[in-house]
């Protein structure tokens, strides 16, 4: 047998920018229950959602993809053809083939570079960016571009009311590239797949269902060790978390999660679904995007992210936010 | 084995600290989802709660057939080990 060349990775991988696309149009609870047999006060005190935003048809996947990706690709300062490596993760892809990674990255001006679409449900987006992080480290690749986009409500019954107030449409991305310190800690990640109908879009239907006591009971008890074992690989605990990002499912998860792992008052709790809504693979970028902006969050602090959902997959991680 | 007065009390103690219910409105006819205004979510706290004070399992779907106060307590009594 041949020997083989080996390649050089990375001593680590860190965030260098994260970019945003939200939606034009803002939905409110009350223009909800215009419609459909719900209030304010029942969807703030189950889901804790006071708005969400609705994509326009023009705000297809590919045009927010790229509007996200593009706002992080500047804000990193990178050119495009300095990265290898585009990855989409999405649970609302309506076309089979072709994915629109490879799009996507064309309409980036990123040339050739290793590009596809990621379907881990609303775990997405950290199972691309754990896969991009070991591409860095394996030295397969030098930067690469994450995003996480979503148009649930192509795939949600909107006169619905236990699904129509909760899933929203945007994008989020993050640009990562070589380190000479690991930046973005280990991937923690894994999945329950006896319980793969429990958000699911039936074979057939045109519409997710999701059943939500049984997800509610997995994400706030089963998801607890996968936060703790992302800090352990990492090799931080709970009081070096500045800011903690989890999925935006539902506000009773971020609060639960945040209570079982006992962070210290300082830590600032994502809570952009009462903004965003449940935006999926989208949530987790969409969250630290926002938590920056408002300066909640600043440049240096160490945030503790997870994605959760349909699969079941899970997958969390600590990074460095830029 | 827990008698089915501390079964009680050990329900209304978690009904407080997950729902915020006042113990004395506790009583084996409530309806938890009609009387004491629990909501499906609270549902899945209260039996999580639940499982770890009295050692039972209670999936999913037994969740469901759970109504009463009193359909809890007799879930426990029979399920306890």
């Amino acid at each position: 047998m041949t020997a083989l060349k080996k390649s050089t990775g990375a001593p680590g991988a860190r965030v260098l920018a994260l970019g945003a696309y939200r939606p034009r149009r803002r939905v409110s609870n009350a223009e909800l229950a215009e419609t459909m047999d719900t209030s304010d006060e029942w969807i703030q005190s189950r889901v804790g959602i006071a708005e969400r935003r609705w994509a326009a048809p023009d705000e297809t996947l590919v045009e927010m993809a790229v509007a996200a990706g593009g706002k992080a690709l500047a804000a990193s300062g990178l050119s495009p053809d300095v990265v290898d490596l585009v990855i989409v993760a999405s649970a609302s892809l309506r076309v089979p083939i072709p994915g629109i990674g490879p799009l996507v990255a064309h309409r980036l001006g990123v040339t050739r570079p290793g590009a596809f679409d990621l379907n881990a449900g609303c775990a997405g987006f950290c199972y691309a960016l754990g896969l991009a992080t070991d591409s860095i480290m394996a030295g397969s690749v030098r930067n690469a571009i994450i995003i996480g986009v979503e148009r649930l409500t192509d795939v949600t019954d909107l006169a619905d009311r236990t699904t129509a107030v909760i899933f929203a449409d945007g994008a989020g991305a993050m640009v990562i590239g070589a380190a000479d310190e690991p930046g973005i800690g280990p991937v923690a990640w894994g999945s329950d797949g006896d319980q793969h109908t429990a958000i699911a879009i039936p074979e057939g239907l045109p519409h997710m269902t999701m059943a939500g006591q049984a997800v509610y009971r997995w994400a706030t008890t089963k998801l607890t060790e996968t936060l703790l074992e992302a800090m352990e690989k990492a090799g931080v605990g709970p009081e070096d978390i500045d800011v903690f990002a989890p999925h935006q499912a539902n506000l009773r998860i971020v609060e639960s999660m945040a209570k079982k792992i006992g962070f210290p008052a300082s830590t600032v709790i994502a809570r952009d679904i009462v903004q965003s809504g449940n935006t999926s693979a989208a949530s987790v970028p969409l969250a630290l995007t926002a938590l920056l902006e408002s300066g909640e969050a600043k440049s240096g602090d160490t945030a503790l992210v997870l994605g959760y959902g349909a699969g079941l997959t899970f997958a969390g991680q600590v990074l460095n936010l830029p | 084995m827990s008698s089915t007065a501390e079964i009680q009390t050990g329900v209304a103690e978690i009904l407080e600290e997950v729902a915020g219910v006042a113990p004395a409105d506790v009583s084996p006819e409530k309806s938890f989802t009609d009387d004491l205004d629990v909501d499906s979510l609270s549902m899945v706290e209260i039996a999580t709660a639940v499982e770890d004070k009295f050692g039972v399992a209670i999936p999913d779907d037994e969740l469901g057939n759970i109504k009463t106060v009193g359909d809890a307590i007799s879930y426990i009594e029979k399920n306890q080990g």
